[in-house]
């Protein structure tokens, strides 16, 4: 599903950057990024969605050469096939819910709104338990109503990748677990990937494979230069740190 | 389409920022077009009624009373001249004088006192009833017996000049004869008698009960000759009916009589231009004046007034402007979220340019239609708008 070769990247102010040479995330599995803040879990997610361009390296999604996509194609791809769920849930307030689940589909002419699409939003709705709030702005939700909102806009288009950016960071617990079992739930149904990054550690087991940015550690190459780092499991990720050593993730975390 | 329908729910979800920036837009279209609009259309009509008066005859005083007065039946009674203006016009053989005396009302509309002349002159027809026959009945305007909700048959009352006026004007009950179609004149807003029924209102003539008959004879005081001096108790009438007539007299000269205005129809330029050099003597009580002229020069003061008031409304307009761009500006700020996840999720640039896009020329579109709206409406009010704004 997805494959990260080379990849380096760094934003053009400060001196962060992340290189992953190799990572490998099978279709259909479910892996967690965790990590401390700032260590490039979110940077990866949006490298993997074709938000940012790395500086070097490819990631293959699907199939497809995200980074060799044009911006126009990297959106059309992005909504076609990567369900995106954040942590501030991102709902527009001026929308109802169902026009909320049905937005991927008013934004880009590359998905056509027709009664099947509306249908099957209603059905989506219906699954996560919030049918009879269709007609309701996100402003009379609760926090975890909202993301169920977000979770069936990011399903509705029936993406094979469903990236989520701490997706209960802002949940309570019983609230938490209700999204979670949503969340695992519907990609199961649908055989979506997903990838989530998290830093609740409670929920790492409900995850068949966990990378942890955090366990990384520096190898240094034999030119005297950093080495990239691997994991032992079957996806290899690095990152080069702020103060510039290289770390390795000592072994993959899973159930 | 489906990002206007986007743009249409933000602004519907933020209806009083949307009602404000549309009302802003609004006021900045309409405020000099709308102005432009009145008053164009407003001198238009204003001349109109001028040009179809080719002069008037007044007393000395102020020209703009006596047009405003004579052509719309509004503003305050100019001095009064004497009837007999209308005898010398018409023994000169220059014009045609159709007297006017406009001095009184009945429920807020001007009654007209002249001859059928004027409604010759005006081509003003009628539409209901007959038109005037005996002394004592009135013909409305279109817009009074609309108004008023009268016709042929049913009466208005005069109204006295001021509640305190014991001594001389007493209402007049009159009879509506007719009711004459509408012109889109001030005409449609008058109530026409015979100059001598307005006399009878200004209590220059009246009708009482028969004093040479033996039943008076506890009210006459004295009888010398034809003189005969009665008390208060002789009962006055205040209608004119077939049975009481003929007690109807006037006293004094006539040609006395007070008229508001003449309006004098030469039959060419020539007789015109005669007439108005008889009348050029600082020494003569009455005055001759060219309505045309009068209502250009109030016009040009208009447009003088316009002129500024344009000006005022440029810099308020502007000073709008500024804010509106600013609210549309600080917007796109407090929106930059949304179109940066609109932007994650892979909405395309088109369509999240047309989505912020849309909020504006919505404004805008429903801004300048509004203003159009109002420019229509003032279009079709103009002409009651400006004689509201001047007094008339």
């Amino acid at each position: 599903m997805i494959q990260v070769e080379g990849l380096e990247f760094a934003y053009g102010e400060g001196d962060f950057r992340l290189r992953v040479p190799a990572l490998n995330v099978p279709e259909g599995e479910n892996t967690a990024f965790i990590g401390p803040s700032g260590s490039g879990k979110t940077t990866l997610l949006n490298l993997i969605a074709g938000i940012s361009v790395p500086a070097a390296g490819s990631i293959r999604t699907h199939g497809v050469e995200v980074t060799g996509l044009s911006d126009s194609a990297r959106r059309s791809f992005r909504i076609s096939n990567v369900g995106l769920v954040f942590q501030e849930f991102e709902l527009l307030e001026y929308l109802t819910v169902q026009d909320n689940i049905l937005l991927p589909f008013r934004i880009n002419p590359s998905l056509r709104l027709d009664r099947e699409v509306r249908e099957r939003a209603v059905e989506l709705a219906s699954q996560v338990g919030i049918q009879d709030k269709l007609s309701r702005n996100p402003h009379r939700l609760s926090q975890g109503e909202r993301q169920r909102v977000a979770v069936c806009r990011a399903l509705l288009p029936q993406p094979g990748l469903l990236l989520a950016d701490e997706p209960t960071g802002n949940l309570d617990p019983l609230n938490k677990d209700r999204v979670l079992d949503i969340l695992f739930q519907q990609v199961e149904a649908t055989g979506t990937t997903l990838v989530a990054v998290t830093h609740d550690h409670e929920l790492l087991p409900r995850f068949e494979r966990v990378v942890d940015f955090k366990s990384f550690e520096a190898v240094p190459s034999p030119t005297g230069q950093d080495e990239d780092a691997r994991t032992t499991g079957p996806s290899e990720a690095s990152e080069r740190l702020p103060s510039g050593r290289v770390a390795r993730p000592d072994q993959d975390r899973g159930p | 389409m489906q990002s206007f329908y986007l743009a249409w729910r933000y602004l519907a979800y933020h209806r009083l920022k949307t009602a404000i920036l549309v009302t802003a837009v609004t006021l900045i279209v309409y405020l000099p077009v709308g102005l432009r609009v009145l008053v164009d259309q407003s001198s238009e009509q204003l001349t109109a009624r001028a040009d179809a008066t080719p002069l008037l005859v007044g007393a000395r005083g102020s020209p703009l009373e006596l047009v405003l007065n004579s052509l719309y039946f509004g503003s305050d009674v100019p001095a009064q001249t004497r009837y007999a203006a209308v005898a010398e016009i018409r023994e000169s053989g220059l014009a045609l004088p159709i007297p006017l005396y406009t001095r009184f009302n009945a429920r807020g509309y001007p009654i007209v006192g002249s001859s059928l002349e004027y409604l010759a002159f005006r081509e003003l027809r009628v539409e209901q009833g007959r038109s005037l026959a005996m002394l004592g009945e009135c013909l409305v305007g279109a817009r009074v017996a609309a108004a008023l909700g009268v016709g042929p048959g049913d009466y208005v009352i005069s109204s006295p000049e001021s509640v305190f006026d014991l001594a001389g004007v007493y209402p007049l009950r009159m009879r509506v004869a007719g009711v004459l179609g509408f012109s889109d004149s001030p005409d449609d807003d008058a109530i026409f008698v015979d100059l001598k029924t307005a006399w009878v209102i200004a209590g220059l003539g009246h009708g009482h009960q028969d004093l040479s008959q033996p039943e008076a004879v506890g009210q006459v005081l004295s009888r010398e000759g034809n003189e005969v001096v009665a008390n208060a108790s002789v009962q006055q009438f205040n209608e004119v009916t077939e049975g009481n007539i003929d007690s109807f007299h006037f006293h004094g000269d006539l040609s006395d009589y007070p008229l508001t205005a003449v309006v004098v129809v030469p039959p060419d330029e020539r007789a015109s231009a005669l007439l108005q050099g008889r009348y050029q003597s600082d020494e003569q009580a009455v005055q001759i004046v060219r309505p045309r002229e009068v209502m250009d020069e109030l016009l040009g003061t208009i447009l003088t007034v316009q002129k500024f008031v344009v000006a005022g409304a440029v810099i308020v307009g502007g000073a709008t402007l500024a804010s509106v761009i600013l609210v549309f500006l600080l917007s796109l700020r407090l929106r930059a979220r949304e179109r940066q996840t609109l932007f994650k999720i892979g909405g395309s640039r088109a369509s999240v340019g047309l989505i912020m896009g849309s909020e504006i020329l919505a404004v805008l579109i429903i801004g300048v239609v509004s203003a159009g709206v109002l420019t229509m409406l003032t279009s079709r009010f103009a002409s009651a708008a400006i004689r509201a704004l001047i007094g008339l």
